[in-house]
This record gives structure tokens, sequence and C-alpha cells, in this order.
């Protein structure tokens, strides 16, 4: 680690202002991904801005057809949380499937987001479920979100305050992950909406992205045999010492396979 | 996970005694924080070592500038090769000389323990930059500037006997070319073989990561003299041994090395590596306690490798199933150096262990050490004996299946039988005893081997493919004895002391040259001591590891430390018990050859008249009443060397099930029955197994150390080195058989490493059965079984 400054700012405004003021500043929620970066001297920020002691950056909102998620809410407290198990139980299923208890206890939504890591599992619930992202300038969807490896929409500075999710008639999420990180090799999010379905899909591409061609196999039949007919082109998914673009495509099939009949499972 | 626990002793689970599974004494300090560890030790004035590593496999160091790194704030020196050449500091050395096929030696290449002139793998040290506060330290080492000329490396071990020379004057980077058993008779049994068996197999290369990362802590007293190192090491006299006589850092009288609470070894911390050479050399030079714990980055880079061979071997068979001949040509990729036993582990470790559990008449091995520009690789848990025992129980397995012979009646039919032993194998090794029938039988009983074809239907209904795999291991523990093991090339001898000190009051502090990092030593000498003097378990205290106490120790490695270092400490009891009856029968007023001992009293038969071992203790010590001419005091010693090795063996048996969609493997059932001999604490054996099937499956599952063509280490951390978790291992079923070491005291054989040995085989002859196909190479990741699938 180098040195920095620490800062603990108590309210988003403050937070804003500390990262105008510095030189090179870096919010840190969690400190999951950014931790063992600074340790390895990856990133030298001149000041370092902990978001956990705002308030406005806390907070689970659920309505019948939303959930609202505050950008500091730690992966255990969504995996645990009644209201959102009751009426968005991908979500929490998922959260519960990221690292480790310790990562859990630790790590936030916003972090995980702000990160596009391409093989985060969150990034798959934003997509697949449609959510939006509130920061501090505006709200953007989550298909404009995430852009590329470690690249989102989020300009300097810019801070994710919540997640939005609309809430879908059923859900799943099927996670293959990588042996030894444990994040996602390849994880696939179906989601049936009244008048959709919606399929995102993390760790094969650089970033989470939708499944068209399986969105639109499974609205003709939501059915874990449609996806049999459908190609998934690998071209652009990641190749690396774990898996090749080839096997990521064929995980991506089944993962998807396994979510369908997952959802189909939970009735309607 | 749950453990199936089937644990068998001879002599009942009673007591604190030998037999008994008797909770680990060390535990509590352990896990309440009060263990003391390397790291844990901070001296007065200490300040911090940061290493200076190599970014490249291989370049030359053209000029090293440390003006601005020396004048950052807290930095008191930045060293490097050149000023420990120039304090004339020797190279490491490597502790076993290999002679090759045609009576050459093998070619060492120096190894200075900072490289000077070149660096020749990722993460070789070539200097240290000592401040006063470790982040001090990490600032300037990043000012240093160096000058490198890039070189191509040679990396891949199957290659480099085609490649550029690594070190001048080793030709085609070959460290020797060795080989062990009779060439022309294993080619002519093969020609006129029944049916031949061909494999070529991978043994995959391992990263240790024993859980307490490498530390040092040196120390010079300037007023006696004496130079103090704390340091992670298995074997602190060895580590002596070469600092001061190979390294010159310090006269043996001068140097006391103390290997404190270690938090793992695996074999990795054995050798002596440049680190705390570095680290007590700096020490004195600064006038000031020097301290480095290596980061786990660094433990990936720097700490030596395990396995890493390319074997092609060949099995001959007659028609009756029966093995007529193996030959086995193995490349054993030994990284950029020979490490401190770099050069025994795939030969005498190797080699000699080929013949298994069998009566293969005909064996020959040749091995050709290369040199990479890649980690040094020495001995990892087996050292070895996985790597020998992989080929043998691949290529049965396989010669079964090509044979259409059940993979349990092939070996069988090929065992040594309990009556031909001592049985003297082609390749050097004379095994003292052993029932592996027994074990096999045991362990087809346990897996319920008639039931497997209704678990394979069952698990084809949910889509499953079930395999079934055998590995029918022998190891060779306690190397031994010292003048065979130091004529073959050893530069050390293998015995061991152990030393008893009965104190006044009957007490007793025992004295081991092994040394304990996880085998629970604190608790098993202390059955074997209290058993012996019957007296309790809390009134006997082992110390260990450090040669400022102990007298003199080889260490623990080679699952040695039972069956060599116990011996020691057995024999030293008997001495004392000796000594203790000159002293009864003198009290009792009798002669001394009428005293026995049990129970804790010396007494004669028959009298009702007897002398607890306290009572005794203190007559020792305040002679009142004592015999003439008898030197006072009650303190024993004993210098053990092993007439042999002793031969662990057992049947391990693996169930797996693959998921032909995702290629994904799993472990559903594991068996594993040992033969370790005589058991002192079958709860500590139980562990011990437990451990190493953990290692060993991870290797066949999990575990692989990838560096790309430039030499860069691509698994350099836990986010893609895959070590195996609990959730990764099913639940083991473990049990033993017994046949007692016929040439030690104790009649044990050594557990550490069986584990290990046995079950990468066994793992990966049931995927290869589930799959149908022989063609898979370790770890058996998801996406190389899933491509074997499709193929
Ligand atoms: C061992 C381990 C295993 C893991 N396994 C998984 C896994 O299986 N699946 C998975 O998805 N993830 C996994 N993670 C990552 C984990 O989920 C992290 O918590 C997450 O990536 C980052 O969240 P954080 O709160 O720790 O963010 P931090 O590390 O604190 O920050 C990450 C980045 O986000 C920025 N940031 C943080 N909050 C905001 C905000 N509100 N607005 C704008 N920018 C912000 C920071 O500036 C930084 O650049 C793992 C991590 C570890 C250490």
């Amino acid at each position: 680690m180098y040195s920095f400054t620490y800062h603990r700012p108590g309210s988003v405004m403050e937070a804003l202002e500390c990262y105008r003021s510095a030189d090179d500043g870096l919010y840190m929620a969690g400190g999951q991904t950014l931790i063992p970066t600074l340790k390895q001297r990856l990133a030298a920020p001149s000041d370092l801005i902990d978001l956990g002691a705002i308030a406005e950056l806390t907070g689970v909102d659920v309505a019948p057809d939303r959930v609202s998620i505050g950008a500091f809410t730690r992966h255990s407290t969504v995996a645990a949380h009644p209201d959102i198990r009751r009426v968005l139980p991908v979500l929490a299923d998922l959260a519960a499937q990221i690292g480790d208890a310790q990562v859990r206890n630790m790590g936030t939504m916003g972090g995980s987001v702000a990160n596009s890591d391409p093989a985060a599992d969150y990034p798959a619930a934003l997509v697949g479920l449609g959510a939006t992202v509130h920061t501090s300038s505006r709200r953007i969807a989550a298909d404009e979100f995430f852009q590329d490896l470690f690249e989102t929409a989020l300009t300097p500075g810019e801070l994710i305050l919540r997640i939005d999710f609309p809430v879908p008639r059923r859900a799943a999420y099927r996670k293959f992950p990588n042996p030894a990180s444990r994040y996602a090799i390849a994880g696939v999010l179906v989601a049936e909406f009244d008048d959709a379905v919606r399929v995102g899909i993390t760790g094969a591409g650089p970033c989470a992205f939708r499944g068209s061609a399986l969105e639109e196999a499974l609205r003709r039949r939501l059915d874990p045999a449609s996806i049999d007919g459908v190609e998934v082109p690998d071209a652009g998914f990641n190749s690396d010492l774990h898996a090749s673009a080839e096997y990521r495509a064929q995980l991506v099939r089944v993962m998807a396979r396994r979510a369908v009949a997952d959802l189909l499972s939970r009735g309607s | 996970m749950t453990q199936t626990a089937q644990i068998r002793s001879e002599t009942g689970a009673g007591g604190h005694g030998i037999g008994a599974s008797v909770l680990r004494k060390e535990d509590l300090r352990f896990i309440t924080g009060a263990g003391r560890y390397t790291d844990d030790i901070d001296l007065p004035g200490q300040a911090y070592a940061v290493f200076l590593r190599s970014p490249f496999a291989r370049a030359r160091i053209e000029r090293i500038d440390t003006d601005d790194a020396r004048a950052m704030p807290g930095v008191i020196a930045v060293l490097t090769g050149r000023d420990m050449a120039d304090d004339g500091l020797g190279d490491l050395p490597c502790g076993w000389l290999v002679k090759q096929k045609d009576g050459r030696d093998m070619v060492a290449a120096p190894h200075p323990p900072l490289a000077h002139t070149q660096v020749n793998y990722v993460g070789e040290p070539y200097g240290v930059v000592i401040a006063a506060t470790l982040y001090d330290a990490r600032q300037a080492a990043e000012a240093v500037e160096v000058d490198f000329t890039e070189l191509d490396p040679v990396v891949d071990p199957a290659h480099a006997r085609h490649s550029e020379d690594i070190h001048a004057g080793v030709l085609g980077n070959l460290a020797y070319d060795w080989e062990l058993g009779d060439r022309a008779a294993t080619e002519a049994a093969l020609a006129t073989a029944a049916h031949v068996t061909r494999i070529e197999l991978v043994n995959n290369r391992l990263i240790p990561n024993a859980m307490e990362p490498r530390a040092a802590v040196g120390a010079y007293d300037p007023g006696t003299g004496e130079h103090t190192l704390y340091t992670t090491s298995q074997n602190p006299h060895l580590e002596r041994l070469v600092l001061s006589a190979f390294v010159g850092v310090a006269p043996e009288h001068r140097l006391r090395v103390i290997a404190p609470d270690v938090g793992g070894g695996f074999g990795s911390k054995i050798f002596v590596y440049p680190e705390e050479t570095a680290v007590i050399w700096a020490a004195r030079k600064v006038g000031r306690p020097v301290k480095w714990t290596a980061e786990r980055s660094e433990s990936f880079l720097a700490d030596a490798h395990g396995r890493d061979h390319v074997t092609h071997a060949e099995l001959g068979v007659d028609a009756d199933g029966r093995f007529v001949a193996l030959k086995v040509e193995t490349t054993a990729n030994l990284g950029a150096y020979l490490s401190l036993f770099g050069s025994s582990v795939p030969t005498y470790l190797y080699g000699t262990l080929l013949a298994g559990q069998y009566r293969t008449p005909n064996i020959h091995v040749e091995v050709h050490g290369v040199y990479t520009n890649t980690a040094p690789v020495d001995a990892y848990r087996g050292a070895g004996r996985p790597e020998a025992t992989y080929v043998v129980e691949r290529i049965v397995e396989t010669a079964a299946r090509e044979l259409g012979i059940d993979p349990a009646e092939l070996r069988r039919r090929n065992m040594i039988r309990p009556d031909e032993f001592p049985y003297q194998t082609p390749v050097a090794l004379q095994y003292d005893t052993g029932n592996y029938q027994a074990s096999l039988e045991r362990a087809l009983e346990l897996i319920d081997y008639a039931g497997f074809p209704a678990r394979r239907a069952a698990a084809a209904a949910r889509g499953l493919r079930r395999g079934i795999g055998f590995s029918c291991y022998i190891e060779a523990c306690g190397l031994a004895p010292s003048k065979l093991a130091i004529s073959l090339g050893a530069g050390v001898g293998l015995y061991e002391s152990g030393e008893i000190r009965v104190n006044p009051t009957g007490s007793v502090t025992v004295f081991t040259g092994t040394h304990s990092h996880g085998q629970g030593h604190e608790t098993t000498f202390a059955q074997i001591v209290a058993d012996r003097f019957g007296i309790g378990l809390d009134d006997v205290e082992v110390v260990h590891g450090d040669t400022g106490r102990v007298e003199f120790g080889l260490g623990t490695y080679g699952s040695r430390s039972l069956s060599v270092g116990g011996s020691a400490i057995s024999v030293a009891a008997d001495k004392v018990i000796a000594k203790g009856k000159l002293i009864a029968a003198h009290m009792l007023e009798t002669v001394p050859g009428t005293i026995e001992f049990a129970d804790g009293r010396f007494g004669q038969p028959g009298s009702n008249q007897s002398l607890s071992f306290g009572e005794v203790a203190f007559a020792a010590y305040v002679p009142a009443n004592y015999p003439d001419g008898l030197e006072p005091g009650l303190s024993e010693k004993a210098f053990y060397d092993p007439a042999n090795f002793t031969f662990p063996a057992g049947t391990h048996i693996a169930e797996v099930e693959v998921d032909p969609e995702t290629g994904v493997v799993e472990v559903v059932a594991f068996v594993a029955v040992d033969d370790f001999g005589r058991v002192i604490n079958p709860m500590i054996v139980h562990g011990q197994v437990q451990g190493g099937l953990a290692q060993g499956i991870g290797q066949a599952l999990l575990e692989r150390c990838v560096y790309d063509e430039f030499g860069q280490l691509r698994t350099g951390s836990m986010m893609d080195y895959c070590l195996p978790r609990a959730d990764d291992l099913p639940d083991f079923t473990i049990d033993t058989t017994v046949t007692p070491c016929t040439h030690n005291p104790l009649g044990a054989k050594g557990c550490g490493e069986a584990g290990a040995i046995g079950s990468p085989a066994a793992i990966m002859n049931a995927v290869t059965d589930a799959i149908g196909t022989n063609d898979l190479a370790m770890p058996a990741t998801p996406e190389k079984v899933w491509r074997a699938l499709a193929r």
C-alpha cells in the first residue's frame, strides 16, 4: 500500500466534495476489491474516501413491484433480508453465492456494480432484472450501465446512491463458480415478467450483457428445452486459464437451462 | 464435513498411552492465539527486509543503482548479491549428489543466495532493502534501478534439452541422466510380453502453500559473537549446518537456529532459502535485528514447488495377467537451481518405488533432470513417491482395462504375498513387511465394491457418470540407513536424536531433533514417554526446534519423525529405565538383575516392595542411598540410525460422479485403508491421512502451477491457484490394518504423506473410468473433462 489521506464523510454532499478537492480521490465501500488492489500497489490514490458512514447510501426499501437497495448494502444483508427473500428471492440467492462469508459481510452492492468485474454476480441481476442505477447526478438503465471490462457509464466522482430492481413474476440465477476464486465463470439470471423474459449473463464476456437470442427463444416457450436450439456464439467471450471461450459458451447454455428449470419449479 | 472415523488400534483407546486418541496438547495454544510463530517475534531495534525480486524469467543484471533508494527515509542499507559475494558467502548447496548413468557426478549450477550476474526465475532475489519500517523498505525497494538484459527463457521441461543453456557449463540444461534397474532385461521381457500397456503422464507442478508463509528474524550479538536466526524451518539443525558449513554465514557454535511454532511446511520449509540466509547476514552487517515475513505472493513465486514430471511408461503383462516388466522414462523439472534435496526427489525417492506392491521382476527407470527458468522444485508432501505411485497405479489400471481384467483382481494377482517378506525389489529397496491383500480386501468391503454397478446405474439415471478407481500405493519413509544413503550421495546422515531428562521431581523433559509443524509431536512423543514411564501426559514436555536446546537433529520430512525420532526417544527411555533399575536395586537392597519396571514402578517380582518412578528420579539427584560408582542424575540420550526404510502401504478407492454437461467431477466416496504399522495416536494419524487426502485430491482435480511462455507465473495467487477447500472433499472413510515394522522399537512406519501419495491415482482412475477414456491429465478440471467427453 502507498500512503494516502483517509476521509470518512457523513453525507453524499460531503463525499462528493471530498472527491472534488482531492488530486486523485477514490471511494471505498466494502474494500473487498479495493484493499487487495491497494496492497498490491496497483492503485495509488491521494485520498481514500470511505463511504461507510453515509446513512443515505444504506437502507432497503421493498414495495410489491420494486425493490430499492442502498449502494452501501452489504451482500450478507441482501442475502438474509426477509423482505427481499419474500419479494425478490432470486437476488437474495444470488447474494448468498458471492465469495465467502467474510467477503459477504464486507462487500457492498454499489462497490460490486461500480467495479464491473466481468466475473461478478450482481451485474447479472441488474441486467437480467432491468434495474436502474441511481447516481449522484442521474439514473442509468442497467442495459447502458455496464460498458466493458471494469468499465461502466459512471463518470469520475459520480457516486452510486441506490439501485432499483423491478420485481419479476419469477426468476432464477445459476452460477458456475471458478473453482479457485469462486467468482462466476459463467452466471445466468433468467427472469419472467408479464410482458417479457430477460436473460442477464455474467462471467462469459468482458462485462455483463443480455442474452437476446436466449430471451427470444424463451419468450416463445419458457422451457429448458427451448435453449437447446439456441446458438450461443463465443466470439468476444473471455478465454483464460480457467475456461476457454468455447467452454464458457457451453456453460452459458447449461446454466441458462438449469436456471429456467429452477424458475419453472417455483410455480407462477 | 463430517468424517466417518473407523479407527482400530492394537491396544485399545483407553488412557493416554500408546494407542489412545488423546487430544493434542499443543492445540490449546494454537486455537487460543497463544502460539508463537516467527512473525510474532519482535526484537528490540528490529529493522525490516524487503527483497528485490526479478521480474523476468531469465535476464542478465547489467547494473544496479541503489543511490536513490539509500537516500530514502528510514533506509538502513540496500544490499545486493554483489555485496554478499564480496563478503565471501558461499552458494546454497544441493544436499544430495546424484551419480549419472555414465558414472559422472550430476551438474549442479552455482546457486548464489542473492543473484549477482544473472536472474533465472521470476521472483529470484537479487538484493534486499533494510529499513526502519516495512513501509520504508517497500518504498525504497521501488526506487532501486536495475538494467536487465532479457534473455530467452526455458520454460517447458519437455523442451529444455533442446533450448539455450541457462547455466554456463550445463549442456542441454541437463543436471543429470540417471537410471536404476536392468535395462536389457526389462527391454527383453517387454519384447516377449503377451501384452504391453503404454501410457504418457504429466505429474502436475504444485505450489505448496503452507498456512504460515516463510519468515525469518536474524540477530547478531557483537559481545558474544552469537548469531540467532528464528526461521520457519522443518529442520533447524540442518539449516545451521548448511549456513555455517556451506554458506559460511557464521561458525556453527556461534549460530543458533530456532524454528518456533511453524504453521505447516509440507516439505517447503525443509530447504535453506536465500531469504533467511540474507536476513542473518544482513543483521550482522547493519548491526540490528532484521525481520522478513513473506507475503503470500512471494510464497507463490519463491517457495520451492513440487512434482512436475513428464513420463512415458510401458508395462509388460504375460498371458496370465502377471506383470513381467515395467519401463519408465521421466523428465523431471528441477527449476532454475538445484534446491537442497531437489536432486534426490525424482531419483532415489521416485525410481526406487516403482515396484509398488507388485512382484514385477524387471524394472528399469531413466530420469532426465532438467533446469528451466522456473522456481526451484523440491520435496513436497510425498516427494517422489506420489509421482511413482501415480505411474504404477495409472498404468496398472490402464492395463486392467485393456486386458478386460477386473482392476482389483489384476492387482491381487500381482501383489507381493505376505509370506514373501522380506522382499527384494528390482529397484534397490527391500520391503521388510506388509500385507497388501489385507488392505485391499478391507477397502473393497468398505466401498461396497459389489454394489458399484447399482450405484453407477443410479447415477446414470440422474444424468451423471459414475466411476471407481483404485490406488494400491507403497511408500518408503524414514530414509535410512545413514551409511547406505551417504554412499548413494546423501550429504547428511539420516539418524535422529532423542534425549530424556528426568527432572528430580520425576517430571520429564524430552528433546527431539525432529520438528513439529502440524504433526502433533508434543502429544505423540509425550504419549510414548508417559506410557513407558507410567507417568501422566502432563508430566512430559517435548522440546524441539532450537539448536540451542536440542543437541542435534535432522528434522521432520519423509514421514520420519515417529519411526526414527520416536525410536530414538524409545531407546533413550530404555536407558533411563536401565539406570533406574540400578538405583532401585540398591535402594531395595537387592541385585540389579532382579528388578523389573512395570506400571511406573521398580520392583522385584513376587516382592511387595517397590519404588515409584518419581522416587527413583529423586534418589538420582539426591543420592543419599545410592549405588557406589554410579553417576548421579537421570538423563539419557540416543542417536537412532534405522536399519532400513519403513514401508507404509495401503489401498485407496475413489468413487466420482461426472456431470457430462459441465465436466464437473464430484468425489462422492473415498476409502483409505492404510498400514502404518503400530499407531500411537489414532486421532492424529486420522488427521494426517485426511490432510494428505485433501492435498492429493487437490492435485488430481484442482491444483496446477502455470508459467506462461515468458516464464511469468500465471497462477500467482489464490484467485487462480486452486487449493482444495472442505466443500471440495467428500466424507472420508479411513481405516487401518497393522503389520508392525520389523526393525524399529515402536513398530511404527509413518503416516504423514500416505494420503497425498495414494489418492491422485485413485481419483484419476475413477474419473477416467467414469468418462471412458484414459487420456486425461491432472488436474481434471471441468473443461478438460468436458473436452475429453466431447472427443
Ligand atoms: C475472496 C473474494 C471473493 C469474491 N468473490 C466474489 C464472487 O463470487 N462474486 C462477486 O460478485 N464478487 C466477489 N468478490 C468481490 C466482492 O463482491 C466485492 O465486494 C465487490 O467486488 C466490491 O465491493 P466492495 O463494497 O468491497 O467495493 P470496494 O472494493 O470498496 O470498491 C470497489 C470499487 O467500487 C468503487 N465504489 C464503491 N462504492 C461505490 C459507489 N457507491 N459509487 C461509486 N463507486 C463506488 C470504488 O471506488 C472501487 O473502485 C469477491 C471478493 C473477494 C475478496
